[in-house]
């Protein structure tokens, strides 16, 4: 059964996010011939056609000026507005901020099932199976919407993107959007992402615990990530002990992370730790205690000081890389 | 102010888990209230502190969720109110039913947790907002109110975002919000007075079949490499 898709691409930082070009990918997985839309909201300057080149057939850049900055009420009417135009099956966008607060809301407003922060998709025997981890990774489930509108999310750095295809082609068209009363007003914006690489769907994270003892102890690891390209990471007791902000914390209360390379410093290894990073494709944790949990689940484990080793590498890498 | 927060009770963080006949085994586990609605929770009593008004907390579940509801009520919280699940309740229901008994008791604000940590999938409090026609802010890390106005410091990815909402709105927790009471000896000996309503689906006139369904659970596996560096 064909199935058309519509993908919400997102841009940040001034560029189309990976995780749309994954979405386009994981539509590809179950279109089964129907055609792959991807839909940019109000964000202009940049390569809409770059979603042609990955995989998409079509895009809708929907223009407005109130949905530069995302609210709930403008992208919603905006995303609505096309769906009745467009009518796809599924509607597909990233397990990121905008995608975990609009996507929700869109799926009741059609009274729609929706799946969470996906990591894989395929069709069986006919329906459109999607697996997700419960109990902060404990476990996983396999999910289907049973009849409508598929509604999901899928989480960055999970299903590979396609390589881009310079030659492909394909039609890139504008539409405007209705105005709207928006109820949710921003004010401001404090940035704080340190790094300016997004902890959630970056390749590499390091990460830092209570022994990284201070905020001023953080710095050799945002060299390391720096060096890496890879963000910066916490956990809840380095985060409540005032070493950084909690937007950076990792695990159960915080965020989830599948980075190529997790390096967990000054870590234990709490299993309230593991829920947000245990998915991550390579682990290293460097850690003094030889005993410390956390060297169970790593792939590489450095018994040491932080403070000497995370310089070191460092300094290896950029000699690797530079 | 009139405050309902939407409460789930959830597997404690530390919980093994265990997967048997493919479900999730939840007996002998140690269940709490969800950690971010315990946040919504802390969040409401402390608005009513300021403002006056009245704590209700609502939750969609099978009769041991009495004893979230119960800790919450020890907490501080005026009233407490159950609704009896259905088989296979997804988001779609349980959001159904959640805004089936709010939408006529004039809340001025909806609290909620902004994910639960077990089957986690952050839509449950979003489509209760849409289901009443209420505008959101998810993931606030700091809400101030001022007349009819709430403004809201969020975590947008890491940066924060501070936004104005208009009341009636529905807000979820983030961490760092506050820290949650425990709750007092007096507390818990009124709590215990206290009766919880306990409603069905029929009661509300809500009879919905679920939009999704969960075709397998497995357990995850562990394959790591566990190499040693010297240091
Ligand atoms: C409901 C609930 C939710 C929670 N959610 C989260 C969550 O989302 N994320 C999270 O992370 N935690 C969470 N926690 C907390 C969790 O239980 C742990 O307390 C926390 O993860 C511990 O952080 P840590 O490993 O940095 O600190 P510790 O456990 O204190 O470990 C510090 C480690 O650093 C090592 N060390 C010290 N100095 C050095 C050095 N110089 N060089 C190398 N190693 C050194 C020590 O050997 C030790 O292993 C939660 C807890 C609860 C109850
Ligand atoms: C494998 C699997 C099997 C399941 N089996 C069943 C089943 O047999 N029966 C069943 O009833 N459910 C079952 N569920 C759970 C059900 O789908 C969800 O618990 C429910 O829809 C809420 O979604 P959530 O846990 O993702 O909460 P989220 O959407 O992440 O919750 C966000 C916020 O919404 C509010 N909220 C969420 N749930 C409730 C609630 N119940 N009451 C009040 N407020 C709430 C809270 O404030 C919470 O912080 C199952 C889920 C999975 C993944």
């Amino acid at each position: 059964m064909a199935r058309n898709i519509l993908v919400v691409a997102e841009v940040r930082n001034g560029a189309i996010r990976p995780v749309s070009f994954e979405c386009i990918a994981a539509g590809r997985e179950i279109a089964e011939g129907g055609a792959i839309t991807a839909v940019l909201l109000g964000q202009q300057g940049v390569d809409a056609s770059e979603l042609i080149r990955r995989g998409a057939d079509r895009v809708v850049v929907v223009k407005g000026d109130h949905l530069a900055n995302y609210t709930p009420d403008g992208w919603l009417s905006a995303l609505q507005q096309v769906y009745l135009q467009e009518k796809p099956d599924v509607v597909l966008m990233g397990h990121t901020g905008i995608g975990r607060d609009l996507l929700p809301r869109f799926a009741m407003r059609n009274a729609a099932g929706m799946i969470s922060d996906a990591i894989a998709v395929k069709v069986e025997g006919g329906q459109v199976v999607f697996t997700r981890p419960i109990y902060a990774g404990k476990a996983y489930a396999t999910q289907v919407v049973k009849d409508g509108l598929i509604v999901a999310t899928i989480r960055p750095n999970n299903v590979a993107a396609l390589e881009a295809d310079p030659g492909r082609t394909g039609d890139v068209s504008e539409a405007e959007a209705a105005s709207v009363h928006l109820r949710t007003v921003v004010k401001e914006v404090v940035r704080k992402a340190t790094t300016g690489v997004d902890l959630t769907a970056a390749k590499v994270v390091v990460a830092g615990g209570r022994g990284v003892r201070s905020a001023e102890g953080f710095k050799p690891l945002y060299e390391l990530a720096e060096v890496l390209g890879g963000a910066v990471g916490a956990s809840r007791a380095a985060a409540d002990a005032g070493y950084c902000d909690y937007a950076l914390q990792i695990g159960q209360t915080g965020k989830t992370v599948t980075p190529d390379l997790y390096i967990a410093c000054g870590i234990s290894g709490a299993i309230q730790h593991l829920a947000g990073m245990s998915a991550s494709k390579v682990i290293v944790a460097i850690n003094k205690d030889p005993d410390a949990p956390i060297f169970k689940v790593a792939d590489y484990g450095i018994v040491g000081d932080l403070f000497e080793v995370v310089p070191l590498l460092t300094r290896e890498f950029k000699a690797l890389l530079g | 102010m009139e405050i309902l927060v939407l409460l789930k009770q959830t597997f404690d963080t530390e919980a093994k888990v265990t997967v048997k006949d493919g479900r999730v085994v939840d007996d002998d586990v140690t269940l709490v209230i969800n950690p971010y609605d315990e946040y919504a929770v802390e969040e409401a009593l402390k608005i009513r502190e300021a403002v006056g008004g009245t704590v209700t907390v609502l939750s969609v579940g099978p009769a041991r969720v009495d004893e979230a509801l119960r800790r919450a009520l020890a907490m501080g919280a005026d009233e407490a109110v159950a609704i009896e699940p259905p088989a296979d309740a997804d988001e779609y229901v349980t959001a159904s039913l959640l805004a089936a008994w709010a939408k006529d008791r004039k809340f001025d604000l909806i609290l909620a947790g902004n994910v639960s940590v077990d089957t986690g999938a952050g839509q449950t409090a979003l489509r209760v907002a849409e289901a009443l026609g209420l505008p959101h802010v998810a993931a606030a890390l700091k809400i101030e109110i001022a007349g009819n106005t709430a403004t809201v410091h969020r975590d947008a990815e890491g940066d924060t975002e501070i936004v104005t909402v208009p009341l009636p709105a529905l807000i979820t927790a983030q961490q760092g919000l506050n820290e949650p009471r425990y709750p007092s000896v007096p507390g818990i000996m009124k709590a215990k007075r206290k009766q919880i309503a306990r409603l069905s689906p029929a009661d509300l006139g809500v009879d919905v079949a679920p939009k999704t369904a969960v075709t397998s659970v497995y357990q995850a596996e562990q394959n790591r490499l566990n190499k040693m560096i010297a240091g």
